[in-house]
């Protein structure tokens, strides 16, 4: 088996994880990215508002309002390097009443104390004018012209795909079993893939965190999940809103969110749903919380065209819990970044709910700090690529570009996805990408095909039957989502196989 | 070296594609193209491979590959230029060339010029996100006709144990299809209390393998987080709002959805073209032109047929009508004539039916019609204007009405009609002329005996 | 016709000759029952509801010794494509369909395949042929 010992092993290839894995990539750390999932943002960071927000929520003094403003810093030039989606639209807080408007001061107020730039509220006439859709209640607005969206997924995968180009190792569909400290201070790990051993341990484990920790006997803390669902709305409908429309809290709770999404659609949501027992780790939608979405999001927008959402989602938030003194479990009301105090060269980097996305640049800096700190030795990685291509969009290239890339490979003039526009070649450089697709959703995640209108319906045998011929995997073992979610189950004759087979060996 | 002028551009080399081109041709036209994003040409009926095609067209029942197949045949003995694995990616209107922007791995991105479009892009499948049945994500939900693709034309069986939910005939029909190839079909659920789908179906496709039947019953959460597990199902009230307490759980490991089918207009949209938002399609005239001049539109993108035999015949029109177009423009040219502008005549839905195809008649001057038909020696005296339409319910006993105004131009008894089942009816192309001069709008109802008569 | 006969055997079908699917309405004789309707005599049928004589026949054989058409996809080895849909080139015991397929199911047929072609000569001893609906090079 494998007889390294890794200087740092990250648990959990979610955005955390990556950005750490990335940040590592700087130095000459021998560093290792594991994931139970087959694929990186598999958990939390695949189904998320998106949101790079711009810091006045966050409690003043908090981890989360540290590294919420300074990721919100870093985003911009981060996507420009590593080639993901990041759009600067700005984000509006509506305030409905007087309660409101106080909330929004509160907000100015905090987030100038955060240290969040050009915050300021507007009042009726220029948010009309900035949002023609908005509801006729809203009286005023907390303008952060700091605030962006990105593709939660792409920019997970972006971050991934960067620390492997510069050393990194992705081992995919390893689950931790245990965790024991050795007598010279490394840790060995027994894994699904075998046994790791490590200098340092870096836990990013998500929704797993708490069961992580406990594994090495360090802090004791709770995740509790609670889940968001959201809808999606068809791209026709892109220009519903401009900005990131939050709310205020009203009558139904927190509220939701309308936004833009960096493709073009209009996501709404999400809903706060304490996860029971029963419901641990499901990420399936409710009539329930469709329905509550729909209904708060008529405060915002008083229009939403229902006729037009194209699907619905949830994805799961982790909240860390502790025990008081009492024993009773109570919110941490902030991220976990430390390393544990018994346990010496174990990170926990857990809780990472909202803002977690957008801190988790800059969480990645600090954790390289506090690795350092804990006795981690490495010198600067000279060969550090700083930028990471991606795979090229056909759809966004300009027609000179286009007729060059069919003309180099012309797989970019078959087009699979018709509703996004996503051609074959986009498809099979997503399979041979550093870190590849492996089953349908991660070419969806990685390309967009299959998210537009007709849900993969069109696509769908064709991207599996590409998946078969560039694994060299029979089309009956391509799964959606890896494990046992085989997209077929057999064949139905027995020659059916060999024109698979066939195309292979012709090219 | 001169840009290509085409005569034709076909979008979509299905059965509307097909019949439009070779119509096109045989009217005259010589320049014709034919654009198909498939590896082969003959559209969804390719994996049909069940009959019940061309029982009006040819007077007999074919499967879906052999009724294709006369076509596709057709086309290449009248050399039709054909580009396969091409994707149209967008029109645009020109004053008077339009120009079609496809792509394909041997050509790269084409810009054509043509001075005629025939849009015929079929439909799609209604999704389980547009839906928003709730539930999880797991595989083993498909759409019938992305089951059927996998099945019929890739050989493999989504699942062993499905259910259906729509009883229309893609869901009926698959669900013989995958009872034949090994899998149980355990339920199918329908959400009105009615099958949308063909008696004969009903019959041989789930009674014939004891299929059982959920009428007012719908799918209210699905489940399995990698591959289905099951579904529950739920009685549904007269608002197709699930009852609380009907709910039921059937283990299952496939979801089928059939539950509706949407005309494909992405490109007519992003080009202009008017859509009619009842049909979803083109609102076209009774030449099966758009809003756009020369640009033309039948099959299923204009609005979902039942039959095949329906969309052949609109298609053929079509064709007839783009070479029409053409040699019209062609003598308009060397003439130093104005053309007249048309008289438009809307055609719309009257009690009781849904939406019309065409939407509006666009009426030239006799004199000029003359000048245009003389070159084809058509006598105008029987000619008609056929209307299709579909009613909102199941009525019987009913007469089918079409007033200009107050002005009764036909009537028909008709013993049923079901939404279903598309209903045409013909007008005379004479009566219509008279409206020239005193423009009234065409409607057309479905009358019941007991409708009160002024 | 007596009380009894109108009570007793009186079966309903949809036709499903053609997509109309007219409704029928069969009277069967009092000594019709499913052990001797194979070989019962189908004039003794008084058949309602029937458009035309297609459906007349149908109801008749339907109650006596009902048949299928079975449209199906059979393996292609060495073609272009994987699959070739076919049909046979009349109508089988409706309650040998499943036996059809599983035969049909172990059928492979080398390309080139021509529209029209025999695949399955006498298919089950039923005198019938399953032919190809279109080719494959």
């Amino acid at each position: 088996m494998n007889n390294t010992t890794y200087d740092v092993i990250i648990i959990g290839a979610g955005i955390s994880g990556t950005c750490i894995a990335r940040e590592l990539s700087k130095t000459n750390a021998k560093v290792c990215l594991i994931d139970k999932e087959d694929d990186v943002s598999c958990g939390s960071s695949k189904a998320n508002s998106g949101i790079v927000h711009a810091g006045y929520d966050a409690k003043s003094g908090t981890l989360m309002a540290k590294y919420n403003v300074r990721g919100a810093e870093l985003y911009p030039s981060l996507s420009k390097k590593l080639n993901f989606d990041y759009k600067n639209i700005g984000s509006l807080v509506l305030a409905f009443d007087e309660d409101g408007v106080k909330k929004l001061d509160e907000l100015l107020l905090r987030g100038k104390k955060n240290g969040v730039k050009g915050l300021r509220i507007v009042e009726q006439e220029e948010l009309r004018s900035m949002e023609k859709n908005i509801n006729e209640n809203a009286v005023a607005a907390l303008y952060a012209p700091s605030a962006g969206i990105i593709s939660p997924y792409q920019s997970t995968w972006a971050f991934a795909e960067s620390a492997v180009i510069n050393g990194t190792t992705f081992l995919r569909s390893t689950m931790v079993h245990s965790i024991s400290k050795n007598e010279d201070g490394t840790f060995t790990l027994q894994t699904s893939s075998g046994i790791l051993q490590t200098k340092f341990i870096v836990n990013a484990a998500g929704l797993a965190a708490d069961k992580i920790s406990k594994m090495a006997g360090a802090r004791d803390f709770t995740i509790l999940q609670r889940r968001g669902e959201y809808c999606l709305l068809d791209n026709k409908c892109e220009n519903l809103v401009n900005h990131v429309l939050f709310q205020t809290p009203g009558p139904l709770g927190k509220g939701v969110l309308i936004t833009q999404t960096v493709d073009g659609n209009i996501l709404i949501g999400p809903s706060a749903d304490d996860a029971t027992n029963e419901t641990l780790d499901y990420t399936g939608t409710t009539s329930a919380s469709q329905s509550a979405i729909l209904q708060s999001a008529v405060r915002s927008v008083t229009d939403i065209p229902k006729r037009n959402i194209i699907n619905s989602f949830a994805g799961i938030r982790a909240i860390a819990y502790q025990k008081n003194a009492e024993q009773k479990l109570e919110p941490v009301n902030d991220f976990i970044v430390e390393e544990d105090k018994n346990v010496k060269g174990f990170v926990n980097v857990a809780g990472i709910c909202s803002p977690g996305l957008t801190s988790a640049p800059a969480i990645a800096e600090d954790v390289v700090v506090i690795l350092k700190k804990a006795g981690l030795k490495t010198e600067q990685n000279k060969s550090f690529i700083e930028e990471r291509k991606g795979i090229l969009s056909f759809k966004h290239s300009d027609k000179k570009e286009k007729l060059s890339l069919i003309k180099q490979n012309p797989l970019y003039g078959q087009i699979i996805c018709r509703c996004e526009m996503i051609t074959e070649g986009e498809i099979v450089a997503s399979i041979h990408s550093p870190i590849g697709a492996v089953d349908l959703d991660g070419v969806k995640r990685r390309t967009r095909a299959g998210m537009g209108r007709c849900q993969s319906g069109f696509c769908s045998p064709r991207v599996t039957e590409i998946l078969s011929r560039e694994l060299g995997v029979p089309m009956i073992d391509i799964t959606k989502r890896g494990g046992t979610s085989y997209v077929l189950d057999s064949k139905t004759r027995a020659t059916v196989e060999d024109i698979i087979i066939k195309k292979t060996t012709q090219e | 070296m001169e840009e290509k002028i085409y005569d034709l551009i076909v979008v979509g080399g299905g059965p509307a594609g097909l019949a439009a081109v070779i119509s096109a041709k045989q009217n005259g036209l010589k320049e014709v193209l034919v654009l198909e994003r498939d590896s082969r040409a003959g559209g969804i009926l390719l994996q049909c491979i069940h009959n019940g095609f061309g029982l009006h067209y040819f007077g007999e029942e074919l499967t879906g590959p052999e009724y294709a197949g006369r076509f596709v045949k057709q086309s290449q003995e009248l050399n039709v230029e054909t580009k396969v694995n091409t994707m149209v990616l967008e029109i645009h209107k020109g004053n008077p060339i339009h120009e079609v922007v496809a792509i394909n791995s041997t050509d790269g991105l084409m810009c054509l010029k043509t001075k005629t479009i025939a849009l015929a892009m079929g439909c799609r499948e209604r999704t389980r996100g547009a839906l928003v049945i709730p539930g999880t994500r797991p595989a083993g939900i498909f759409t019938a006709g992305s089951a059927q693709r996998f099945v019929n034309i890739d050989g493999y069986l989504p699942g062993k144990k499905v259910v259906i939910l729509g009883s229309g005939d893609i869901g009926l029909i698959m669900a013989r299809r995958l009872t034949l190839e090994g899998a149980e079909v355990k339920l199918v659920c329908e959400i009105m209390n009615y099958s949308a789908g063909l008696a004969r179906n009903m019959t041989q496709c789930l009674e014939n393998f004891n299929i059982p039947l959920k009428l007012s019953t719908t799918i209210t959460q699905i489940h399995g987080t990698e591959r289905v597990t099951g579904v529950t199902i739920a009685k549904v009230d007269e608002h197709r709002k699930p009852i609380p307490g009907t709910e039921e759980y059937i283990e299952c490991d496939t979801v089928l959805l059939s539950v509706g089918l949407i005309p494909e207009n992405e490109v007519s949209i992003a080009a202009g073209v008017t859509i009619d938002s009842i049909t979803s399609g083109p609102s076209v005239n009774q030449f099966m032109e758009t809003s756009l001049p020369g640009i033309f539109a039948c099959g299923n993108s204009v609005h979902v047929h039942d039959l095949v035999d329906f969309v052949t015949e609109e298609s053929l029109l079509a064709g007839k009508c783009a070479a029409d177009y053409v040699k019209a423009q062609n003598s308009t040219e060397q003439s130093s004539e104005k053309k007249t502008a048309p008289t438009i005549i809307s055609v719309t839905p009257g009690n009781r039916v849904r939406y019309t195809v065409p939407q509006r008649l666009d009426l030239i001057p006799t004199s000029d019609a003359v000048k245009n038909k003389s070159e084809n020696n058509t006598t105008e005296n029987d000619e008609k204007i056929r209307i299709m339409f579909r009613s909102t319910d199941v009525y019987r006993s009913i007469t089918v009405t079409v007033m200009a105004g107050t002005k009764l131009l036909t009537q028909q008894k008709k013993r049923i009609v079901r939404p279903g089942e598309m209903q045409t009816v013909e007008i005379k192309a004479t009566d219509v002329q008279e409206l020239i001069s005193s423009p009234q709008p065409i409607t057309v109802s479905i009358e019941m005996p007991e409708d009160s008569i002024d | 016709m007596t009380k009894m006969e109108n009570e007793k055997n009186i079966k309903h079908l949809t036709c499903i000759v053609c997509p109309m699917g007219c409704q029928l309405e069969v009277t069967l004789p009092e000594d019709y029952s499913e052990e001797n309707k194979r070989t019962f005599d189908s004039s003794l049928f008084k058949v309602t509801g029937n458009t035309c004589k297609r459906g007349d026949s149908y109801a008749r054989k339907e109650l006596t010794t009902p048949e299928r058409t079975l449209t199906c996809t059979v393996a292609v080895a060495n073609g272009k494509r994987a699959l070739v849909s076919a049909k046979t080139n009349g109508e089988v015991p409706k309650e040998k369909l499943l036996d059809c397929m599983q035969l049909v199911r172990r059928l492979t047929v080398n390309a080139p395949v021509a529209q029209g072609q025999i695949l399955a000569k006498d298919i089950l001893q039923t005198g019938i042929d399953l032919i190809a609906c279109e080719s494959v090079s």
